[in-house]
């Protein structure tokens, strides 16, 4: 079944093409990836999806044209975007006090996730006592616990030193595995992208377009050492080929 | 994972010890002072030493207390309006952008203008209450604050508002829950700069014209060639503005307790 849909989206800004052409669709849950150059105009996607700018073409949700934005998506930026001021129970809480939930209820909604999270026992500190990787399992508390549609995850681990980005995906892997979330995440990580996705539309540099649309076959769990390594390595191999070796475009083949 | 255990706060003692440079300073230049004023035959009239001044601050303690009561009146109530109309203002132009345009060269300008002109002029006007001495306290301490606040509010991580925006937030929402906390640093540091020109200006607007206060005071003990109590009552005003600032430093610690915690983390590593 399909959630989201988009046809033929495009984006200029102030005259400079950002988005050619964007036809994608992410089902009920699955993770889909969106991999493309830096500075391709991924970040305009989400943009348009949570009704911050606006795009010409079609955006549909379970079939309908896409309008309350915000009803469907819960939003995580590539920074972790924690407030310093909060503790960070109250910033995991802050979705669901936008959206006038109670604070007694909000607390209580978050508080059973916080040892999944692997935040038991920091529920009162500040977001500057804590590590990178623990920042950022935080801002995806936050961001689940909205219990929107569909998550919206753009390149939640750029931030973060190697070592703590494998684990952050790995651990990512196995909590996608429990919640089966809808989530279309925006990496430039082709190495990630494969790790985590269902499927993935990777995009030509600006003005970007879906060059290639890629179905990733490995078993979950996915297993970074396993006998699936190899198919992963290949199909690694194979994408970064098309990012690093771009076809000139030839019209369309839509269909 | 790496496991963050809370700090345990530093003690007072670590504290007084970063004092000691300044206490240490300040002594000796009393001490040369001293020296100077005693040995090399300068009259008390003209310069006197630090002894004298405390004895004389001693023996005069009545009327300075007397005469810093209306002074400090007139800064706290000016500071208050001040505050109040930076805050007010700050917001009006956050909502509407057009207005910075529109108002912040007149605050400018109202920057430019010399005390020594406007002192008097206020005090014509408005009299010799309470009134005249507001106003130019919140004059001086005003443009500070404003700016450190509109500052501070542009000073809002961008991925902060988006993320509030994508949750649904409106416009209110976001400045109460984002904009205004991220400019309290910012606000703060306009504080402190404020609350050191908040004295002063209401010791300018005394020394143009009031019944009682700190500048009025000085004005006199100048006229009678009393150096030693002129002194006095800057170390009076010296003090009131050391107070105040202090105050200030401490309501941001009380404000502000995630700053803290930020530094104990930081400061994991012990420095030697």
């Amino acid at each position: 079944m399909r959630r989201l849909e988009l046809r033929h989206v495009r984006k200029a800004f102030d005259g400079l093409d950002v988005l050619a052409d964007i036809s994608l669709s992410v089902g009920a849950g699955e993770f889909v990836s969106i991999l493309g150059p830096s500075g391709a105009g991924k970040s305009t996607l989400f943009q348009l999806l949570t009704g911050a700018e606006h795009g010409e073409g079609e955006m549909f949700f379970d079939g309908a044209p896409l309008d309350d934005h915000g009803r469907h998506f819960a939003f995580m930026p590539q920074r972790d975007a924690l407030m310093p001021w909060r503790r960070i129970l109250d910033n995991t809480t802050l979705g669901l006090e936008v959206q006038g939930v109670k604070r007694k209820a909000a607390r209580a909604r978050v508080a059973s996730l916080f040892a999944e999270f692997g935040l038991a026992g920091f529920e009162r500190h500040f977001p500057a006592q804590l590590s990178g990787g623990m920042r950022q399992r935080a801002a995806l508390l936050r961001t689940v616990v909205q219990e929107r549609d569909m998550l919206l995850l753009d390149e939640p681990f750029g931030a973060l030193d190697a070592l703590t980005r494998a684990a952050m995906q790995r651990w990512l892997e196995q909590m996608w595995r429990h919640h089966r979330w809808t989530a279309l995440l925006i990496t430039h990580d082709v190495r990630e992208a494969v790790f985590l996705s269902d499927r993935i539309y990777v995009l030509s540099a600006r003005p970007a377009r879906v060059v290639r649309e890629i179905r990733v076959p490995l078993p979950r769990p996915r297993d970074p050492a396993g006998a699936a390594a190899q198919q992963a390595g290949a199909l690694e191999a194979e994408i970064l080929d098309i990012l690093l070796n771009p076809q000139p475009f030839k019209g369309h083949d839509h269909d | 994972m790496p496991v963050v255990s809370p700090v345990a706060p530093r003690p007072l003692s670590a504290s007084l010890a970063k004092a000691v440079p300044a206490i240490i300073s300040v002594g000796l230049l009393a001490v040369a002072w001293q020296l100077y004023a005693t040995y090399s035959g300068i009259k008390p009239t003209i310069l006197p030493a630090p002894s004298r001044v405390l004895e004389q601050a001693m023996l005069n303690r009545d009327a300075l207390i007397d005469n810093a009561v209306p002074t400090i009146r007139a800064t706290l109530a000016g500071f208050a309006c001040s505050l109040a109309a930076a805050f007010a203002l700050s917001m009006l132009v956050d909502f509407f952008q057009p207005m910075r345009r529109a108002l912040f060269p007149v605050f400018i300008v109202s920057q430019t203008l010399p005390l020594v002109a406007i002192a008097p002029l206020v005090v014509l006007w408005f009299g010799f209450g309470l009134a005249p001495k507001i106003m130019l306290v919140a004059l001086v301490t005003f443009f500070p604050m404003l700016v450190a606040l509109v500052q501070g509010y542009e000073a809002t991580e961008v991925e902060i508002g988006q993320m509030l925006r994508a949750m649904g937030a409106g416009r209110w929402r976001v400045f109460v829950v984002a904009r205004l906390p991220s400019a309290l640093p910012y606000f703060f540091a306009g504080l402190r700069i404020s609350i050191t020109y908040a004295v002063v200006g209401a010791i300018f607007a005394e020394y143009a014209g009031a019944a009682k206060g700190l500048g009025i005071y000085m004005l006199n003990a100048k006229n009678n060639f009393r150096p030693d109590l002129v002194l006095a009552a800057v170390g009076v005003s010296a003090t009131l503005t050391l107070v105040l600032f202090g105050l200030t430093v401490l309501l941001q610690r009380l404000a502000m307790p995630w700053e803290r915690a930020g530094q104990q983390r930081a400061g994991k590593v012990p420095r030697q």
